[in-house]
This record gives structure tokens, C-alpha cells and sequence, in this order.
């Protein structure tokens, strides 16, 4: 499979400033982070508040640039003067709060507003905003005030603007973090069904445990580093390491956690309640 | 401290287009010393019905009597009421204002008329309860991460000594084990204090963890009111409305369904585990 | 009640002024404003009243809904009013007591003024509730693109306004919601004298600016993430067409301005004072 983005020990240092803006030191928020994702895949990347996911993910739209070592997506060094607008072209993001993403005033010409800055001829512009639109569910909103919809339908409306401009990859950063659990469940289904039907390569960032267990691979970072990684299996098997991070684990793997610590023959590695169930009715 | 909400109704924007009805005839009652969750998806009123606790919002009909009194007979004093009943709203960290940590902390008790040392005193009391490093009680409250931030804010409400607190998703977009250390160190305080808590939550998981009781309501309705176990019996229900219950509710019912001797009343990992694990020896022994 | 604000807010429907071109509308509005100063009589205003009703009509705004746009200017149009009655000295004294007099000038100023006013504010609001933000800006930026020759940032203004009014009902409803949560904390933003009043505002305002600056850098990056470079390079998804209705739109607005122009100056008709 095709390569999407590649880091090579990235590295990115905030600076501090004093009152006066003189540079006093610097904060490392990411550490050597080296992460390989291919075309198409679902991956989530978690981490604890100020674990430096966030940071991570401006890194793949070019809108922070390594400090050290290097970033790739689709191909391009970010860093790469020539390939800037390529490296923002293939990586759409979507960010935490929905109010403050939406420039329109009328939801589709907030859809319309990533193709008109590209330069795309209008009349593909109306093409792309109906598709985009109907792709995330919300065709029939498309004359509504942004102002007026729930926080998951201002989502996918963002989600939306992403699409029109036909990236290869998205970048959600924390995009269900103030929804509530039907917008959270409309937004994760949205993105999902993007991969599924137009190949685009998802990168969730979040702190929903419930939310990942269906990626390719996680990441899990903390101060900086990729201190985990692998399939959702490999990683929530390992439930003190995640605790220790400052993560939890879907709730069905926790209890066959406990029911393994008290010597029941679970196996290691289930994610659903329906595997805890099937596993449980065989020691029946 | 015992509050009593009678055929409470409120209507959004009365007599315009946008005319909404947000709460229709709620009536509970909340005594003293409890942890109440209240669950319902956004725009089911629960927010309405908690600004309406504290007389922030008020009702187009029906009664509030705090300890017998109606807050809604003339001269009735609200002030008061804020004292007692202390509500945090959702990302509360956005109302900071002040240069330091500690004198943010310090505006309410000083609203409360306390004096200059008194309010230190709360203030620093509070802050401790949330768990924020006393490093911290000098530095300008914007220069501290998101999780620090709510700590400072939440203490800025504790610092008031309520009787009642309320707390409106105190814990949403902070990491697990942010969420968990506020919602203990809250539970703890409820105990320690013996304030009633009402805590508004997306998390079931949460709710089953910590609640004694638990309210739902759905399009400005209250539709259940009881222990949480009881509520989340009805999970079928809930989910018609957008909510659900613990994940572990719906593996007992599995494993019910399946011929497992367990009671599918469990809604924590820990009484789970504990149902589980006596089934099986059960059926293991016979 | 803060959201209760509908003045510069779009209203979704398909009408024949949703659907005009924004420059006609921007130019119309212009020249009805205009208009209102060019009589004072009777017959004008019946004339400006029969132009501005249909105009309401047509735009399948409810009426109710526009008459809310005038509670923000209550204050300013009582002190017009207040101003007019009682400091103009013209014609017959109709009323006198102590330092109030009231003339018949006076009193025609006053009700003139109001009505003006009123209709003013109704004209321009029927504009942003028949145009999106983005079309005005867009047609503002189109009207004025000649400035760019002498270096006038008009793309950026454009941009500024728009973003502007689409987080104006945003950054009302964050104020109330602070408000509330400082109330909740004891604050008392109602009495005291003015200076009180200013200072117990610091726990509002404090929050407000830095959630609008947070709202300001999201936005920004936001915009940049979606490759905003400025307006060079930049298509547009609604570029502006003069079509068959703006032309008529045009005709229709000077017919209008000539009408109540020569009504509202020779056509005699008198009650009483006015």
C-alpha cells in the first residue's frame, strides 16, 4: 500500500516568552515521534491532555513545521517551500470546536469556502459542495444558518468543507470532544463511511476509548513520545500501560481484565461486548 | 437543605416565531446530602431546569420552594439562594478573569461579603479540594493547561461553600484520568460534606459510578426519576431517546439471555466482575 | 433577551429579493435611505410607506419578525424624538409648561424624524434579512474592487465583515451565558451608580475579549488549514451576474426615488400641522 504520511523523528519545541515576548526556553511537545501511516487506513492516535497529539496533527496540514527531523505527507517534506499548498491540499482537518471552524453563514457556502480558495471553476464548486454535503448527511440543511444546527451537525458540515476539497487524508483533532453521544456517534460514522466509500485515509485524534476500536492501528503518546502503538487488540490488552498514561480502555475489556486478574480464562485483547460474551459462554 | 420543584414549565421566547417549549410540568424533590445525576441529549432541557435551581432562570409557571420558601414570591432574596446553591457550567474556565488563581477563586466569597482574610481562607480550601498545586495559586490563571484551568474554576464555585452544588459536564473534553480525579474528588466532598450533588453527564458509565440517583429527561420532560440501577433497566427506552445505558448493562443482558445465572442489574465493571465470577462458580460447583 | 438581537441577521426564504443580485440591493438600499430625506409631506411618505410595505411583502419576511429589529434602537429613537419635540421653536405653540414647549414644528420634526428613522432601519435590515453575509460582503467587494487601484484593502474588509457578522449572535449568546455563570458566583451586575456598574462589568468583559481572541486564532488557523491565501487566486461558488431581475430591480428603485421625490414635493395634501 501507498504511503500517506511519514515522520521521521520529528521533533517540535514551543518557545516560552516572557511578558516582553523574549524567548525564555522552550517545551518540547514532541519528542522524536516517528509514525507511518498508508493509504486509507483508520488511525487514532491517543494521549492525555498536553501529551502532544494536537501538536502532531497541525504538523501533517503544515501548520506548525518541525523543529527537527521531518514530516512526509503524501509524499511532500512539509517543509518544502514548492509543495506547501500540495501538503494542504491532501490533508483536510477538522478541529475541536465546531463554532469556531465554520466561516460561512450559510452552510453551503461554508462548504463552498476550501474550493473557492483552491481556485476551482464554479460550476464544479456546486458539484463538489452537493456531494460533499450529501456525503455527510446533510444535503437538506444546505441553506440553513450554521448557528441554528446541533453541535454534530456543525461537525459534519466542517467534516463536509474538508471533503470538497478532495484530500487523500483527514485529520480529525478531538472533533467529538463537545458533542454529546448521538453527535459523537454522527460524526464518527460520517468520517467513517468517507474511508469507506471514497478510500480517504482517516487520522482521529480523541480521548473516547469506544471510538478507536475499530481503527487499523493506534498511536498512544504521552509527553511528547509514541509510547504504544499497534492494532486496538495489542493495545488495549495492555490495561495498566494505558492507565499509566492516563488513558481508560473500552468498559467490556476492563471487566475481562478483571475477570482474568481473578483467574478466569479470558482471552487477552477483547474489545466488544459481544467477544466478552462468546468468551464468557465458553467457560460456562 | 431540601428543595421542591412543583409543575415547573418554561416557555423560550414567549409570543415570537421562535416560541419553544423547554420544560413541561417537572415536580421532584431533593433533599439533603445526595448524588443526583441528570442525563438527557442536548436541548432536552437540563440545562434549563438547572439554571432554574439558583433562580437564574425564571420559570413561566409553577412553584420552587427552598426549605418551604417560594422563590418566586416578591422580595424573595436570590442572593441567597446563589449562596446555597452553587452551579458550575460546562467549560467553566472560560469565566476566569482575574490576574491570579487565587483571587479568581476569591470573587465569590468576597460577593458573599466575607473579608479579605476569610475569603483566602475559602479560596485556598477550595483549591486544595480540587487537587490544583499550590505553585499554581499566584500564577494568572490563563497561563495553566485546560485540566488545571477547570480546577480553578470549579474551586471558584467550591470557595462558596454551597449546600447544593450543581455541575454542569464538569469533566467534558479533559482525558480519562482527568475526568475521573474531579469526579472523585467531588464524590469525596459529597461525603465528607454532606452536600447534594447534581451532576449533568454524558457518561453513563460515570453516572453508574458515582450517582445514588439518577433523572432523565427528554424533550423538556422528566421521564424517569430513581436509582440508577432501576433506570437502566430500561435501556431500551433510553435509547429511543438517544441515550443508552453502561456498557456492562448490556453484557449482563447478554449473558442473561445466553442461560448465565447472573442478575443483569450490575452497571459498573466491579459489580460486574463480582456477578460474574459467582455464576461461574456456581454453575461449576453444581 | 440578548437573543432576541435580529438586526443584521439573514432570513432564510425563496423570494424575488432573496434572489437579486447583492449590488442592486446595496445600491437600493443606498438610494431608498437617500430618499427618505428628500420630502416631508404627507403624500411622500404615503408613497415611501406604499414602496416599503410591498417591499416587505415581497420578501416573505414576516412582518413581526422585522418590527423586532427596532427594539435595539428604542433608546436612540425616544431621544430623537424627545430632541425634536422640545427644542425646536417653529410655528404655533402648542403646549407650554415651565421649560417644555412644544411648537407645531416641533411636534411635525419629531413625528417626521421617528418615522424616518423607523423606516430607515426597517429598509436597511430588510437587506441583510434578504442577503447572506457572504453575498453582501461579496457585493461589496465587487462595488468597490476600483478602490484596489489605489491600494484600499477591499478584499480583507470584505472578509472582516463577513467573519464579524457571523460570529455577532456567537459572541451573544457567550455573553450571556457569562453573565449567568458570574451571577451564579454572587456577582451583582445590576445596581450601583455608572462607575459601579462599568467595574462590575470587568468579570463579563475579561472572559469575552479572551474568548473572542481564542475564537479569532481557532478561526484563523481553521481558514489557513483550508488553504486561505487571500483573495488572489480565489474563485467564487456565487459569482455575481447582473440577470434580467436586477435590471428591472433598478428600474423599479428609480421610478420609486423619482415618484416620491415629485409627490412629496408638489403634490399639495395637508392635515392639520403636517
Amino acid at each position: 500500500m501507498a504511503e500517506m504520511i511519514r515522520t521521521e523523528n520529528l521533533i517540535f519545541d514551543y518557545d516560552k516568552r516572557d511578558e516582553e515576548g523574549n524567548k525564555i526556553g522552550s517545551f518540547r511537545a514532541l519528542d522524536e515521534v516517528n509514525i507511518e501511516v498508508e493509504k486509507g487506513q483508520f488511525i487514532a492516535v491517543l494521549g492525555h491532555n498536553g501529551s502532544g497529539k494536537s501538536t502532531f496533527a497541525k504538523h501533517i496540514n503544515a501548520l506548525l513545521f518541525p523543529t527537527g527531523g521531518t514530516i512526509f505527507v503524501g509524499g511532500y517534506d512539509t517543509k518544502e517551500d514548492a509543495h506547501f499548498w500540495d501538503v494542504r491540499k491532501s490533508a483536510g482537518m477538522v478541529f475541536q470546536n465546531p463554532d469556531n471552524q465554520i466561516i460561512g453563514t450559510v452552510v453551503e457556502e461554508d462548504v463552498g469556502f476550501g474550493p473557492e480558495n483552491l481556485g476551482v471553476p464554479t460550476e464544479e464548486i456546486w458539484k463538489r459542495v452537493e456531494e460533499s454535503l450529501k456525503a455527510v448527511g446533510m444535503l437538506e440543511y444546505r441553506q440553513q444558518s450554521p448557528n441554528k444546527l446541533s453541535g454534530g451537525q456543525k461537525q459534519r458540515v466542517a467534516i463536509a468543507g474538508v471533503v470538497a476539497m478532495e484530500p487523500q487524508c483527514i485529520v480529525l483533532d478531538e472533533p467529538t470532544a463537545m458533542l454529546d453521544p448521538v453527535g459523537r456517534g454522527e460524526v464518527l460514522a460520517a468520517a467513517l463511511k468517507l474511508r469507506q466509500e471514497k478510500g480517504v485515509t482517516v487520522i482521529l485524534i480523541t480521548h473516547y476509548m469506544d471510538e478507536v476500536v475499530d481503527a487499523d492501528k493506534l498511536f498512544v503518546m504521552s509527553e511528547g513520545k509514541v509510547v504504544l502503538e499497534g492494532t486496538p487488540k495489542e493495545v488495549f490488552s495492555r490495561v495498566e500501560d494505558m492507565q499509566k498514561y492516563c488513558l481508560d480502555v473500552p468498559q467490556a475489556t476492563l471487566l475481562a481484565h478483571e475477570l482474568k486478574e481473578a483467574g478466569l480464562k479470558v482471552p487477552a485483547g477483547i474489545l466488544k461486548k459481544e467477544e466478552l460474551v462468546e468468551a464468557l459462554c465458553k467457560l460456562k | 437543605m431540601q428543595i421542591k420543584v412543583e409543575n415547573l414549565q418554561y416557555v423560550y421566547s414567549q409570543g415570537t416565531a421562535y416560541e419553544k417549549q423547554a420544560l413541561r410540568d417537572i415536580n421532584f424533590e431533593i433533599g439533603g446530602g445526595e448524588f443526583i445525576g441528570i442525563i438527557g441529549h442536548t436541548g432536552s432541557g437540563k440545562s434549563t431546569l438547572i439554571q432554574h435551581l439558583n433562580g437564574l432562570i425564571k420559570a413561566t409557571s409553577g412553584k420552587i420552594l427552598v426549605d418551604g420558601e417560594d422563590i418566586y414570591k416578591d422580595g424573595y432574596n436570590f442572593k441567597n439562594l446563589r449562596n446555597k446553591v452553587g452551579l458550575v457550567f460546562q467549560y467553566p474556565e472560560h469565566q476566569l478573569f482575574e490576574e491570579t488563581v487565587l483571587k479568581d477563586v476569591c470573587f465569590g466569597p468576597k460577593n458573599q461579603g466575607l473579608t479579605e482574610e476569610e475569603a483566602l481562607e475559602r479560596a485556598k480550601a477550595a483549591l486544595a479540594l480540587t487537587g490544583l498545586a499550590e505553585e499554581f495559586y499566584e500564577a494568572s490563571p490563563f497561563e495553566l493547561s485546560g485540566g488545571q484551568k477547570r480546577r480553578a474554576a470549579i474551586a471558584g464555585v467550591l470557595a462558596m461553600e454551597p449546600e447544593v452544588l450543581i455541575l454542569d459536564e464538569p469533566t467534558a473534553g479533559l482525558d480519562p484520568a482527568g475526568r475521573d480525579d474531579i469526579l472523585e474528588q467531588i464524590a469525596h466532598l459529597q461525603r465528607e460534606r454532606q452536600i447534594t450533588v447534581i451532576l449533568v453527564s454524558h457518561s453513563m458509565e460515570d453516572i453508574a459510578k458515582y450517582a445514588q440517583r439518577l433523572i432523565v429527561m427528554n424533550r423538556g420532560k422528566l421521564l424517569f426519576d430513581d436509582t440508577p440501577k432501576k433506570v437502566f433497566t430500561h435501556y431500551r427506552e433510553l435509547e429511543e431517546i438517544g441515550l443508552s445505558a453502561p456498557q456492562v448493562t448490556y453484557i449482563m443482558h447478554d449473558l442473561q439471555e445466553r442461560g448465565f445465572g447472573v442478575s443483569a442489574e450490575a452497571t459498573t465493571v466491579s459489580e460486574a466482575a463480582a456477578e460474574i465470577i459467582k455464576a461461574l462458580e456456581k454453575t461449576h460447583d453444581s | 433577551m440578548i437573543r432576541d438581537i435580529t438586526i443584521g441577521q439573514y432570513y432564510p426564504a425563496r423570494s424575488i429579493l432573496h434572489r437579486l443580485d447583492p449590488r442592486v440591493k446595496l445600491v437600493c438600499t443606498f438610494l431608498y435611505l437617500i430618499s427618505l430625506f428628500l420630502f416631508k409631506s404627507i403624500p411622500g411618505y404615503v408613497v415611501a410607506t406604499i414602496f416599503l410595505v410591498s417591499i416587505i411583502k415581497l420578501s416573505k419576511v414576516p412582518f413581526s419578525y422585522i418590527m423586532k429589529g427596532l427594539r435595539p434602537i428604542l433608546m436612540l429613537l425616544m431621544i430623537t424624538v424627545i430632541f425634536n419635540l422640545f427644542l425646536t421653536r417653529e410655528g404655533d405653540v402648542l403646549f407650554s409648561k415651565w421649560i417644555f414647549t412644544v411648537t407645531a414644528g416641533g411636534l411635525r420634526n419629531a413625528v417626521y424624524m421617528a418615522v424616518r428613522l423607523i423606516y430607515l432601519i426597517l429598509g436597511s435590515s430588510l437587506m441583510t434579512f434578504t442577503t447572506t453575509p457572504n453575498e453582501l460582503t461579496d457585493g461589496i467587494e465587487k462595488l468597490f474592487k476600483p478602490l484596489q487601484k489605489i491600494k484600499l484593502p477591499v478584499h480583507e474588509m470584505a472578509m472582516i465583515m463577513s467573519i464579524a457578522l457571523r460570529f455577532i449572535p456567537i459572541l451573544l449568546e457567550e455573553t450571556d451565558k457569562i453573565m449567568k455563570a458570574q451571577i451564579a458566583r454572587g456577582a451583582d451586575l445590576e445596581s450601583g451608580n455608572i462607575i459601579q456598574k462599568a467595574k462590575a462589568m470587568v468579570p463579563v468583559l475579561v472572559p469575552l475579549f479572551i474568548s473572542a481572541f481564542r475564537r479569532a486564532s481557532d478561526l484563523a488557523m481553521a481558514m489557513e488549514a483550508r488553504c486561505y491565501h487571500g483573495g488572489e487566486g480565489r474563485t467564487k461558488m456565487k459569482p455575481l451576474r447582473y440577470k434580467k431581475r436586477d435590471y428591472l430591480a433598478y428600474g423599479v428603485m428609480i421610478f420609486y426615488v423619482t415618484a416620491v421625490f415629485f409627490i412629496g414635493r408638489y403634490v399639495p395634501f395637508k392635515i392639520w400641522i403636517f
